[in-house]
């Protein structure tokens, strides 16, 4: 058969697949769509990459931190730089404070002018939720007047929440830590970035074999949509003198068609979908749809790929298949599947994956094309078991009720068809509880779980400032939503007025708030305390003996500053036991009462407030931000939880979930359309069976049935195959291997509700196709 | 239907009586019409003059009835020359019923009553025939449907003309 | 039953879909154990009068009795209850469940009714008997002749003992030679079981099984016992 010949029959395939009037149109269409679909998941996919780089790289560009540990001196071209981020509900906001001190001083990404004092740039989100009635809160917590937006190129993403506001004598808190000056935007060269470490890379490749894998299946289901008339439309060709491998070339042609319109409309869904990506946050990500751009080479494989995947998917799935001139004849019986070269994949796919057993926590490098492979194999096993799965248990299912043996019977006749339409679910079910798994295993290692005590408050306030601190505690506990509020002032004493050895911790409060973070038996103002038995205190003993001098700086030694001394006094050092403050927090040191210290000493100490909120006020953490805000713009306010999640980490997690989402949704989606064609082609039937008198929830049920023991049968696959590459994968991170039973529960009752939802959506077709009308044949 | 023939090719399987021969046509193919005895003789003196056949034998008593008759050489020439001679198709160009519906036409009276009223008709011998053939044997059911196809070729026209008698009318009225 | 001892009594039906007027004016009338043939050209509206006659489609106006029960009155569930227990069906095809066997078939309008699969098999074995396809039991649809699947139909809807059996073109698939044994073992079924038959048929030897016929012409129909 020369090239020629081939092309000339996929050639006449893809005519027939758009000639045959409004029958063969609304066919190529569902093909279209369904492939159409798949492909721009895959360009989606190929489009992150991208779109991360590219809002990494703006990330870096704004960076403005020198994590040099000195100041820069003041200059033409310098800029002072303080940190203010915030946090509105659950949303983060990036606030900085701008002080340019030069003609030169270099401007942020994405900014005009410097805003003046009062003034300030916004980012579109926040300028629209500012404007909105829900950002009535955090208008009062940014009392500047807005005179500009953030351009494109100073934010990460269009949803971003930021905000740049002049401010002046910034050059006083240069030593915080919060405040730096620049003379530039960008990465600093004293700072390298973290490379991703090698079990979240493994979570990475993971993810995407386990997103793209079901659509590749998915796109394979497609292309055999509408097959029945299709038989009937190659039997014809026969008829009229075409040969066997002829008609199955004008087949491959059909699925070449609706493959090629599918990479049109597949295109259009990409360019539609990237658009609105730019409507759409998950999680606190959105992505400008400008970065969105699928490499040229993916894109040209795709392209490739998609089309010839359908034609050999097409040639594969007639191999049993006699073409006739009288009709389509299935080979009599179709050779009842064998379980063996089934079981030859997943096991291949443990094969390669057993040797990294382990790997993760020695130095830890994966061979990742054994990765991939080997979870492909395993993912792929799926597919290939499944059908021999639903054909051995649904040939031994009993027919009870009519409705159940409808479903059965049906099942038992094409449980090729039946398997297939769940592949894909089984796969993606499998590769999310696999995934699942391994989260919930590294979780530790990635959520650092605090020591907190929530219970005792549930806020932190650092301020810095001139505020007095007893003041700072009464106006936070008048705050609307707060209970109580302690605050202390913490900082430290050294031992040499110039570059010290040693220091102790200092913490002045009330005798009330001291209690807080300390054992005390007896407490008056004027009390000086010693906290005995802590933790990790080991210059305590050292320093706090009776006449010592130790010296109070609070400008930690820098050039002109004039450290207070104080003696410690000869008698009168009570002691107190350690107890840890609300954060988990040991300390140790000295507790001093507001009176035994001069005021000298403890003006350069952090004013720190635990805040205790009333849970029936919902915005009580608004409240006490914005209260926090008006003392000081700087003031560090600091959400206690339970748990802290890696940013990195988080963000992987939010991937998966929106892969599987869209992974689901398609599955969904194909198997409505396949769903609605079978209806479609059974008309008739339906019409006779409702004629004599069978009711419509009959019916309705054995569409359910029909859907739901595959779709059983699948989860249960998914969930045995989805365990195991979870504890292989556990156990190459060195984990121990503990079965995520939330997660198992969660993926399948996704799954099953999917099939819940296309049982509902094809519903009304079903009752439309159930009227009389079916019976007409005149 | 040659009756001569008949009789003759009844014959050639051995001598019979005449009363045997009437007994034997009737049984076979005289559903509608059982033979009169005079038909019988006369068509049998015929062939005996014609030497087709010859009488066999004569039983004691006398008459006409007691003679029997046996096939001469002759006659199984004559039989078979018969068998292999196609009969005519029967033109049925003369058709009353086409008559009717012309005239009716062009009296301005309702020709579908008269197509109605003629299945009707044509149903009602058609329901007698079913009747007779569910009850009857193999013989009985080839002779009934013999009839009820030509009857069902009659009433296809009668339908076929019925769907047309617009065009008709307009053809034998111009 | 009406005064005139009827079972099924149409009067004055219409019905349209869309702008095709299928129904005219159209009557029926059908007594228990009569076998009445609707005859007429293609297109004239026979398989229409059958449905609403059958209650699958409700007529836009005119009356339908069954056993002296308006049917326009009742709804959806109620005629469908009708369908199941009081009425069988034969259509030209498209009926049988391909993946069902055939005595599952067969069985289906009873266990539609709540009769349990082992009692329902077995009624419908005995119908197959009698319709001569009892050896077909195990076979799907597929795996049969035509004639034997239209049998297998015809069992089916008598498996219920209905008391009206509505047939549009049962023989319309079928060769001569099995249209008429189809017809000859439906109408003695049907007078054994003294249910009344409304049988479309476009056939004219089909419709000699019939004790009367009915023709419909333009959705209007001519009762020709009522002519003659």
């Amino acid at each position: 058969m020369t090239v020629r010949g081939w092309a000339k029959d996929l050639a006449m395939g893809v005519r027939f697949a758009f000639a045959g009037g409004r029958e063969g149109w609304v066919r190529a269409l569902l093909t279209a769509v369904g492939v159409g679909l798949g492909v721009a998941l895959l360009l989606l996919t190929t489009a992150i990459p991208s779109a991360l780089s590219a809002r990494d790289r703006r990330g870096s560009d704004r960076d403005d931190f020198t994590y040099s540990g000195k100041v820069l001196s003041k200059a033409d071209d310098t800029v002072i730089v303080a940190q203010t981020d915030t946090t509105f509900r659950s949303d983060d906001v990036r606030g900085r404070l701008l002080q340019p001190e030069g003609d030169k001083a270099p401007l942020p990404p994405g900014v005009g002018t410097f805003p003046a004092k009062g003034e300030m740039v916004v980012s579109p989100a926040l300028k629209k939720l500012l404007e909105s009635g829900s950002g009535k809160l955090l208008r009062e917590r940014l009392p500047y007047r807005i005179s500009g937006t953030i351009g494109h190129a100073g934010l990460i993403g269009p949803a971003e929440l930021a905000y740049y506001a002049g401010a002046t004598g910034l050059e006083h808190q240069l030593s915080s830590g919060y405040v730096e000056r620049l003379d530039y935007f960008g990465p600093s060269p004293n700072h390298q970035q973290d490379g991703l470490d090698p079990v979240l890379i493994l979570l990475i490749m993971i993810i995407f074999v386990v997103l793209l894998l079901p659509v590749g299946v998915f796109i394979a289901a497609a292309v055999r949509f509408g097959g029945e008339r299709r038989d009937r439309r190659l039997a014809a060709l026969r008829l009229v003198g075409a040969d066997g491998r002829m008609a199955r070339r004008i087949a491959g042609g059909e699925a070449l068609a609706g493959a090629l319109l599918g990479l049109v409309l597949g295109s259009v869904f990409f360019l539609i979908g990237r658009q609105s990506a730019g409507l759409l946050v998950v999680r606190d990500i959105s992505v400008f749809p400008s970065d969105l751009n699928p490499s040229p080479a993916l894109v040209a494989l795709v392209a490739v790929a998609v089309p010839a995947a359908a034609v050999l998917v097409t040639l594969f799935a007639l191999r049993g298949v006699v073409i006739e001139p009288l009709g389509v004849v299935r080979t009599a019986k179709p050779p009842r599947r064998r379980l063996w070269w089934r079981l030859l994949l997943p096991l291949g796919g443990l094969a390669l994956l057993y040797p990294m057993v382990g790997k993760g926590n020695a130095d830890g490098n994966f061979n990742e094309w054994m990765v991939i492979s080997g979870t492909v194999l395993l993912l792929v096993g799926v597919t290939a078991l499944l059908p021999w799965l639903v054909e051995a248990v649904v040939a031994r299912l009993d027919p009870g009720a009519v409705s159940w043996q409808l479903a059965v019977r049906r099942l038992q006749l094409s449980s090729g068809s039946a398997a297939r339409m769940v592949n894909g679910i089984a796969v993606a079910v499998a590769g999310a509880i696999a995934l699942q798994m391994l989260f919930a295993g590294v979780e530790h290692d990635y959520v650092k779980s605090t020591r907190a005590d929530l219970n005792r408050a549930q806020m932190e306030v650092s301020l810095r400032g001139d505020i007095p601190l007893s003041e700072a505690g009464r106006r936070l506990a008048g705050t609307e939503g707060v209970r109580h509020a302690s605050a202390l002032a913490l900082g430290s004493a050294e031992d040499k007025p110039k570059n010290p050895d040693n220091s102790v911790e200092v913490a002045v409060g009330s005798c009330k708030e001291l209690g807080q973070v300390a054992r005390l038996s007896s407490c008056r103002d004027g009390d000086i305390f010693r906290i005995v038995g802590a933790h990790y205190d080991e210059t305590s003993p050292k320093l706090l003996r009776a006449g010592r001098t130790l010296y109070f700086d609070r400008d930690y030694g820098a050039s002109g500053s004039h450290p207070v001394p104080w003696k410690v006094p000869a008698a009168g050092l009570k002691t107190a036991g350690p107890r840890p403050d609300p954060t988990g927090y040991e300390r140790g040191g000295l507790l001093v009462t507001p009176k035994a210290l001069p005021a000298a000493a403890t003006a350069g100490f952090t004013r720190k407030v635990y805040v205790s909120l009333d849970p029936s006020v919902s915005d009580a953490r608004e409240y006490a931000r914005n209260a926090a805000a008006a003392m000081d713009p700087l003031a560090d306010v600091y959400a206690l939880t339970s748990g802290k999640v890696n940013l990195q980490f988080r963000s992987i997690r939010t991937g998966l979930f929106v892969g599987a989402t869209c992974v689901l949704v398609l599955i969904g989606a194909s198997l409505l359309v396949s769903q609605l064609e079978q209806l479609r082609e059974r008309k008739k039937l339906l019409s006779a069976l409702v004629a004599f008198g069978t009711q419509r929830r009959t019916l309705s049920l054995s569409v359910l049935w029909q859907t739901a023991i595959p779709i059983a049968l699948g989860l249960l696959l998914a969930s045995a195959v989805g365990l195991t590459l979870g504890a292989v994968l556990l156990r190459m991170t060195g984990e121990t291997v503990r079965v995520d039973w939330a997660s198992v529960l969660s993926m399948t009752g996704i799954g099953a509700a999917v099939v819940l939802v296309v049982t509902v959506l094809s519903l009304p077709p079903l009752l439309r196709l159930m009227r009389p009308d079916g019976l007409r044949t005149e | 239907m040659s009756i001569g023939h008949t009789l003759l090719g009844l014959l050639e399987s051995g001598p019979r009586h005449g009363y045997d021969l009437k007994r034997a046509f009737d049984e076979k193919f005289g559903h509608d019409r059982p033979l009169h005895y005079g038909q019988v003789y006369s068509t049998m003196s015929r062939l005996l003059k014609n030497g087709l056949v010859e009488v066999d034998g004569i039983e004691p008593g006398g008459g006409p009835e007691r003679k029997r008759y046996a096939i001469t050489d002759a006659g199984i020439t004559d039989v078979e020359r018969w068998l292999a001679t196609p009969e005519a198709p029967e033109p049925y160009l003369q058709s009353t019923l086409y008559t009717k519906v012309v005239l009716a036409l062009l009296t301005h009276r309702d020709a579908a009553d008269i197509l109605d009223t003629q299945r009707a008709e044509h149903l009602r011998l058609m329901r007698i025939l079913t009747d007779r053939k569910r009850r009857g044997d193999l013989a009985d059911q080839l002779i009934c449907d013999h009839a009820l196809f030509h009857l069902e070729a009659d009433l296809r026209w009668l339908e076929l003309t019925a769907a047309r008698l617009d065009k008709l009318a307009e053809a034998v009225t111009k | 039953m009406t005064p005139d001892g009827s079972l099924l009594v149409a009067d004055d039906l219409h019905k349209a879909y869309g702008p095709t007027v299928a129904l005219d004016g159209a009557g029926f009338s059908i007594h228990p154990g009569e076998v009445v043939a609707v005859m007429g050209p293609s297109g004239s509206g026979k398989s229409t009068l059958l449905h609403c006659l059958a209650g699958i489609v409700t007529p836009d106006s005119g009356s339908i009795l069954y056993n002296g029960r308006e049917m326009a009155t009742m709804n959806d569930a109620e005629r469908s209850a009708l369908r199941r227990s009081e009425f069988g069906f034969v259509f030209q095809f498209g009926q049988l469940v391909p993946e069902l066997t055939c005595v599952e078939n067969v069985a289906l309008p009873l266990r539609l009714n709540g009769t349990s699969r082992k009692e329902a098999e077995r009624a419908a074995l005995t119908w197959m008997e009698r319709l001569e396809v009892d050896d077909l039991g195990k076979k799907r649809p597929g795996e049969v002749s035509g004639g034997q699947g239209q049998r297998v139909a015809v069992a089916r809807a008598l498996v219920t003992d209905p008391r009206v059996l509505f047939a549009d073109e049962p023989t319309g698939a079928l060769d001569s030679l099995n249209g008429e044994r189809v017809m000859e073992l439906l109408t003695d079924a049907a007078r054994t079981t003294n249910a009344a038959v409304v049988l479309v048929t476009h056939e004219a030897r089909v419709a000699a099984y019939s004790d009367r016929e009915i023709v419909v012409r333009d959705g209007k129909s001519r009762d020709m016992e009522r002519v003659v």
